[in-house]
């Protein structure tokens, strides 16, 4: 008989790991990232592979060199990292940009925070947001999505939906089009069919709940009927359109619902959906930018901690007395 | 509301409930439950025979304690018990097995019981009876229930909701009568009209059979209970069956309950109708590499080596040898560790299963808050525990925490959740004594 192993209980594990969650992740975006490439061909190719490769190498180098510590880059989270940050990026966006945006969001907003667990902002939406006040011109033209594309830099451009909303003298696309990702716009964002399947699936994993996700939809939803139905001339764009268009279901599904940087209970899930929610509204029909929902999920995400100390899970006893 | 779903690994489920052999020599620890040790009423060189009363309550919370076997009492002296330390013990070798006159040995099953309430809960006590569960909580003092406070409905436990645990189970199978006898004696003592039998629907030929023996009981009556883990636990078995919450520091009885275990039902059975004191319990034996399994019946203080031989011996990959369930069962060092009544089984865990793996950065992922049943926040608990941050550990309510190691078991980061939480739980106690003390 071998050496006995003392431990307290409990002595056997779910068998869950880090990793498991990290696939899981990769498999619902696949919908989605098959949807960019036959859209926007070459050029998401290349985005998508710089920022999973830079990513990584970015942790590796980091604690490798700088911080010495144990290796994490095979829990998959900096490769998550990266492919979330091409998502959402436009595809004829110059390598060396990518690069950077990807140092961003490792660097800086990861890493120096102390590794996966620790950073309180979504890594992937700083880096974008980072490359989107730096790099104004080159974020904010995207290619038109044309099927097989084999332009990269080259591509022909087209406005988003929310652009064209915003002046931008161009024809809306139909929603059909819009439903299937036949639009300008990010990699991985164009198709709410795509994002939707991702969706059903993290559920029926349970990677993530419902909460963040439907919280930010409907309260997109409600907001936006309840502005354009009081005045249809003032605020055209109708409810369904706000729900396809940008970035709102790639942010909604995959986004927000990052573990490290979203509440820890379901009741504070609602509270933050709804604050992501509200925000986006708000810089899309108010603010200067046509698309806010990097910016709503960076600013609750600073409020999670708060959510977190002052929102507290349904304790047993709570509901039911006597 | 929480609670997490592991495999079952019901290996003995099928294996009826044989005899153990009697060993040459027993320890029978005097301090295995809750509360304050029993007093030796015996010395070395008595001669002592089975049922014989060895060790007298000592306290409130405290239970009697009998001879398991006859012989001569060789000494009383501290054995380590499954949790690690010494518990005094009456050491008594065997000779024959002779047990006291007073014991119906009969195999009949006596329904009819004549005792008044008062009666039957002396008898209890005097038998020595505590919860077979595994807390081992006088039986005693569970059914007397404080000034103010009434019993409105009797719950059995027939849960046995941890892994490879299967005593309950064959219990249920081979002594349903005896049970529900127990069951209607219990309802007496504590003056209830309903009683229900809460079982998983893993186990459903014992749902079958017990309910169909149940029509012939007054008020009590069988409830099916989905497959979850910790329903056994007394307040989530309360809120799984008759829906009621008991609240935070509050008694089942705040919420007009009580919980008895199927097999302290039994044991009660034993005591009123056979007068029969507790000195043996059923346990199992299994694991993944056994080649065999069982469910036995064996007396109490005899060593698990001994019990584990008649299955078979220690398979060679094993890696952690289990007092309990997997759940919430205590790794043991060696097998001379003796049968207590609290001991529910004895399980084998191969060496690749035994090891934790390495503990990474918490994710957030919010699985141990979904898993927690109590609706607590683990991985904040582990931190305040690192940080000694008692007070916030105490607002948040670190001691509604019953250490069923769902947390843990859920970590995909493989974070020793509850081992900091228990920790944490311990100086909060403390703490939370120390005020009392100065208060009055």
């Amino acid at each position: 008989m071998a050496k006995l192993i003392i431990s307290p209980a409990p002595h056997v594990h779910s068998g869950d790991t880090i990793s498991s969650k990290m696939i899981g992740v990769f498999i619902a975006l696949v919908p989605a990232y098959l949807v960019g490439l036959y859209f926007f061909g070459l050029g998401a190719l290349i985005i998508s592979v710089t920022a999973v490769l830079s990513c990584i190498v970015f942790e590796y180098l980091i604690q490798r060199f700088m911080i010495r510590g144990a290796l994490t880059i095979t829990d998959g989270s900096a490769a998550l990292t990266g492919l979330l940050l091409s998502f959402n990026l436009p595809t004829n966006l110059p390598v060396w940009i990518v690069i950077i945006g990807s140092l961003v969001a490792i660097g800086i907003a990861k890493m120096s925070f102390g590794g996966l667990g620790n950073n309180p902002f979504n890594p992937a939406l700083v880096g974008r947001v980072f490359l989107l006040i730096s790099f104004p011109a080159q974020m904010t033209v995207w290619p038109k999505p044309i099927p097989f594309n084999t332009s990269y830099l080259d591509a022909v451009t087209a406005a988003t939906p929310l652009a064209i909303l915003k002046g931008q003298f161009s024809e809306i696309p139909s929603t059909l089009d819009m439903f299937l990702g036949n639009m300008g716009g990010s990699m991985g964002e164009v198709s709410t069919l795509a994002l939707l399947i991702g969706f059903v699936y993290l559920l029926m994993k349970k990677i993530i709940t419902w909460h963040i996700p439907v919280s930010i939809l409907a309260t997109v939803f409600v907001f936006t009927a309840i502005l354009h139905y009081a005045n249809p001339e003032a605020y055209i764009a109708t409810p369904v359109f706000h729900l396809l268009t940008g970035g709102l279901m790639l942010g909604a599904i995959f986004m927000a619902t990052d573990y490290v940087t979203s509440p820890m209970n379901p009741r504070g899930m609602l509270i933050y959906g709804v604050g992501i929610g509200i925000i986006t509204v708000i810089i899309r029909v108010f603010g200067a930018y046509p698309e806010g929902v990097s910016f709503a999920i960076l600013i609750m995400n600073a409020f999670t901690p708060l959510i977190n100390k002052y929102v507290k899970p349904k304790r047993f006893g709570e509901a039911k007395r006597g | 509301m929480g609670g997490i779903h592991p495999k079952g690994h019901k290996l003995s489920a099928n294996h009826s409930i044989q005899e153990v052999t009697l060993p040459p020599r027993v320890m029978i620890p005097l301090g295995h439950y809750l509360g304050a040790p029993s007093m030796a009423v015996v010395s070395a060189g008595d001669v002592v025979k089975v049922g014989q009363l060895i060790g007298q309550a000592n306290g409130h919370i405290s239970a009697n304690v009998h001879a398991s076997v006859s012989g001569v009492v060789a000494k009383i002296d501290g054995h380590v018990d499954a949790s690690g330390y010494k518990v005094p013990s009456v050491f008594i070798d065997v000779q024959g097995d002779e047990w006291l006159e007073t014991i119906d040995k009969t195999p009949e099953i006596k329904r009819e019981c004549t005792l008044d309430a008062k009666m039957i809960v002396k008898k209890i006590s005097e038998s020595g009876i505590v919860g077979l569960g595994g807390a081992t909580f006088p039986t005693h003092v569970k059914l007397t229930p404080p000034p103010g406070k009434k019993a409105e409905v009797l719950i059995i436990n027939g849960v046995e909701c941890e892994p490879y645990l299967t005593c309950d189970h064959r219990l249920m199978m081979e002594k349903g009568e005896e049970i529900l006898v127990g069951v209607s004696i219990l309802m007496k003592a504590i003056g209830v009209h309903e009683a229900i039998i809460g079982i998983e629907n893993n186990k459903k030929d014992a749902i079958a059979h017990l309910h169909k023996l149940a029509i012939g009981f007054d008020g009590i009556s069988v409830m099916a209970l989905q497959v979850q883990y910790p329903q056994g636990g007394e307040k989530q078995l309360i809120d799984a069956t008759i829906g009621r919450q008991v609240p935070s520091g509050g008694l089942p009885l705040d919420v007009g309950a009580v919980v008895q275990n199927v097999a302290t039902a039994f044991a009660i059975y034993e005591a009123v109708q056979k007068n029969k004191p507790l000195f043996e319990r059923i346990i199992t034996i299994t694991g993944k590499s056994m080649a065999h399994h069982g469910n036995y019946r064996a007396r109490i203080g005899i060593p698990l080596a001994h019990v584990v031989e008649q299955v078979g011996g220690v398979p060679g990959d094993t890696g952690k040898i289990v007092a309990g369930g997997p759940m919430m069962g205590r790794a043991l060092s060696n097998l001379d560790v003796a049968v207590a009544k609290g001991t529910s089984g004895v399980l084998f865990i191969p060496a690749f299963e035994s090891a934790r793996k390495n503990m990474q950065n918490c994710i957030r992922c919010t699985k141990c808050v979904v898993a927690c049943p109590m609706g607590l926040e683990p991985y904040l608990l582990m931190t305040q525990s690192e940080r000694s941050m008692w007070t916030e550990m105490e607002s948040d309510r670190i001691l509604d925490c019953i250490e069923c190691g769902c947390c843990s078991y859920s970590c995909p980061s493989n974070r020793p959740l509850l081992d900091y939480i228990r920790f944490g739980k311990t100086n909060v106690s403390k703490i939370v004594r120390a005020r009392l003390v100065r208060k009055n």
